[in-house]
């Protein structure tokens, strides 16, 4: 199969944004948007479609199964990592940008350091010891996946860099926090819940079906609602 | 003040064990924490908690270590690993790492090389499920001024002279702009993945770079040779992706489609661990039943696996079968092969994780330390862990704010032509099954290729030398033309380059493993 990737482009320091296009082929049927651009980025020289001399293609990548979180991008406009993107499920052409609610550092790369600024802001630690219990543990294990690729805050109706809402990122380790948090310490980690999630969330969901960690967020944020707001039980 | 190169398992530990002590330190690493390597492991962590009624002790999970790594990991490094595994595993569940349990206690599932359940496990993503309760618990120290993370940086350098490390030369990946930085510096950078590209399990992050500039400027490298083949892993795109051995551990079997019969070889042969042999024995058992004319593949058996363990237990490794096979394997079975998945080899560390250079320590994968000639499954986090801490408790203080700079630039890439024709003759010199004349091919087709000046090709070949020197056989290191372990051999290979008008000279050198001390003894 050939296909051609269209990729919104731009250097470092520069602000200029501009679209290249390259030429890919191959056979493997599970071939991905992260193998295609692996490959082109080995090709020597490095010609893009109109046989020009490139730069290499900048972008991040790490573990290429889905659990790092480090090659998320806007594939055909929509949030997913690179490595869950298979090309044969696409068309015969694919647009590749940057995410947007991050500053673009360099082509396909994004500084994500306002995600973790913000877990670090809403002071999301243990100050005491956790209270983990076997009937929480499949919770526990779901709010522990989060891979802070940034893919839901990408689609998310509230979300924007900098708000005191801070999205479904700092939700989902936030709610292993609310269920395992001592009872002294319940109450710091209930009311950053509320005034960091739960008061700025429309309940969209749409984090729910964009997450390429498949995390159910909607039953990891039903049980922190119940917990933090409503004051009911843990489970 | 003290640097981490690298912010997985091993250097997280290292330094929340520094600040925990009010030591400030800076976590350098190419990406956030949340794309290390340790993300990806899967089946487990042992400690003898003994919390299944079995009547482990620390003192038999030394025993199948050593044994598990055929006698060659430092007696008294693995007695201390071991002794301190259970406090670990409680240090973890006070962090509130998401845990399988039972009550209160910890499960603990079967893994391989060990009679007894010792593998604690968060369903087949142990490593994820860690890695985010230590990734908050250092937050806490980032937030104290304790930590200072420099993420999206790279190592370039260490400034090494007179068998004294002062500091080390980071540079930005985001704008290329270099930084030299003063004080002890602790490695704890991973594996050698990156010679093996598109070959092994890990990340495309672990390129080996680091490990190549240690050896360049002096640093001891031990146990090169010794390259696990893990043996269930599938083909995807771009790499290898592990089916992790929690899948034998909860009733996965192996068999062999021979004349349209299904042959559990491992059973057959090995009737007490059968599937749950040391990694090292399955892989080979596995490789040499594939090639046999009559064999159509090997393949992992998991239908006779409960609906509550695939649920409980399992239902990550399952989903990932789906994905990627199209295969359920609560009905299907999976074709499998082994392939690379981790280094026992790496830098030559002391009990303490010191390196041959005064106010150099490295921990984790990129150290050779605990596994001898082949880690058992679930000493890797283990080994990672207490590594990190043990490094970070014994560095000294360095105060220094300026680094001495080495004087000379080190040649440390290779073009990709070049880089490729590299990997392609270490993976043909360095399989699971080796012999004199294959590695001499990989030898002479490197020297083929350029000089010594290059740091990368000068580190290629002390692999394959090390695995050229060691003439017998023993763990992951298998010489059909050698096939007998010999005890002459029961020593530490040491590698050490020297650089002379430009060129590196790499030495191969065998030294004895220490004897266990009366302290260290049980």
């Amino acid at each position: 199969m050939k296909i051609r990737l269209d990729i919104l482009r731009k250097k470092f320091n520069e602000d200029k944004q501009y679209t290249q296009s390259f030429e890919y082929e191959y056979s493997d049927a599970g071939a991905t948007v992260a193998a295609a651009l692996c490959d082109i980025n080995k090709r020597e020289p490095l010609l893009d479609i109109n046989k020009a001399p490139s730069e290499p293609i900048r972008w991040e990548c790490s573990c290429l199964q889905k659990k790092c979180g480090a090659c998320a991008m806007l594939i055909n406009g929509y949030p997913g990592l690179a490595c869950d993107a298979k090309l044969s499920e696409y068309g015969d052409t694919i647009s590749l940008a940057p995410l947007k609610k991050f500053p673009q550092i360099a082509d396909l790369i994004v500084d994500r350091q306002s995600i973790f600024d913000s877990l670090k802001q809403i002071e999301l630690w243990f100050n005491e010891n956790a209270q983990p219990n076997e009937k929480r543990a499949q919770l526990i294990h779901e709010a522990s996946r989060c891979l802070q690729c940034g893919c839901c805050l990408e689609v998310c109706p509230n979300f924007y860099a900098d708000g005191d809402f801070k999205g479904m990122a700092a939700a989902v380790p936030l709610s292993r926090l609310v269920s395992e948090a001592s009872e002294t310490e319940k109450k710091r980690i209930f009311a950053e819940y509320e005034k960091h999630f739960y008061a700025g969330c429309g309940k969209s969901l749409s984090c729910r079906d964009i997450c390429p960690a498949g995390i159910d967020t909607e039953y990891l944020m039903v049980n922190s609602n119940a917990a933090a707001v409503w004051k009911r039980k843990r489970r | 003040m003290i640097n981490i190169v690298g912010a997985g398992l091993a250097g997280l530990s290292a330094a929340i064990t520094a600040a925990q002590n009010g030591q400030e330190c800076r976590l350098i690493s190419k990406q956030p924490s949340e794309r290390a390597q340790s993300v990806l492991a899967e089946g487990g962590i042992n400690a003898a908690l003994d919390t299944m009624g079995e009547n482990d002790s620390p003192r038999e999970h030394f025993q199948d270590t050593m044994r598990g790594g055929v006698y060659l990991a430092d007696p008294n490094a693995v007695e201390r690993l071991t002794k301190n595994a259970p406090e670990i595993l409680l240090w973890l569940s006070r962090l509130g790492t998401g845990f399988n349990m039972q009550g209160d206690k910890l499960l603990l599932r079967k893994f391989g090389g060990q009679k007894k359940k010792r593998t604690a496990f968060a369903k087949s993503s142990t490593g994820k499920i860690i890695m985010t309760a230590l990734i908050d618990e250092a937050r806490k120290y980032e937030a104290r001024g304790l930590i200072h993370r420099y993420p999206h940086h790279e190592l370039c350098d260490l400034c090494i002279k007179n068998g004294r490390c002062s500091g080390l030369v980071i540079s930005d990946i985001y704008s290329g702009k270099i930084l030299p930085l003063g004080g002890a510096v602790i490695l704890a950078c991973g594996g050698l993945n990156g010679f093996f590209e598109g070959r092994t399990t890990g990340t495309t992050q672990n390129d080996g770079t680091a490990a190549v500039i240690a050896l360049a400027r002096g640093v001891e490298f031990a146990d090169l040779e010794f390259i696990q083949y893990h043996p269930t892993t599938i083909g995807i795109s771009g790499k290898r992706c592990l089916i992790s051995e929690a899948a034998r551990g909860e009733g996965g079997r192996l068999f062999a489609r021979i004349n349209g019969e299904r042959v559990y070889f491992m059973e057959e042969k090995y009737p007490e661990l059968g599937n749950l042999m040391p990694r090292d024995i399955v892989s080979r058992e596995s490789y040499m039943i594939k090639n046999r004319a009559d064999c159509d593949g090997v393949f992992l058996d998991m239908t006779s696996i409960s609906e509550d363990v695939w649920s409980g237990k399992l239902s990550d490794l399952r989903k990932e079968c789906i994905y990627y096979l199209s295969l359920d394997p609560a009905k299907e079975y999976i074709p499998v092969e082994p392939a690379i998945h981790y280094f026992m080899g790496g830098i030559n560390t002391d009990i303490d994780h010191k390196t041959n250079i005064e106010g150099l320590y490295a921990a984790g994968e990129c150290a050779a330390q605990y596994h001898g000639a082949n880690r058992l499954g679930g000493n890797s986090m283990l080994g990672a862990l207490y590594g990190g801490k043990t490094a970070a408790l014994n560095i000294p203080h360095i105060n220094e704010d300026i680094p001495e700079l080495p004087d000379d630039k080190l040649n440390l890439t290779l073009s990709p032509d070049i880089e490729e024709e590299t990997e392609k003759a270490l993976y043909d010199g360095l399989g699971i099954v080796r012999n004199e004349k294959n590695i001499l091919g990989s030898l002479e087709r490197l020297e083929k290729l350029g000089d010594n000046t290059n740091a990368r090709l000068a580190f290629a070949k002390a692999i394959l030398k090390c695995a050229l020197e060691r003439r017998e056989s023993r763990g992951a290191h298998f010489r059909e033309d050698n096939p007998e372990t010999k005890e002459i051999f029961k020593k530490t290979t040491i590698v050490k380059a020297e650089r002379k008008n430009g060129e590196y000279i790499t030495d191969i050198s065998f030294r004895d493993i220490a004897e266990k001390t009366n302290e260290n003894k049980a």
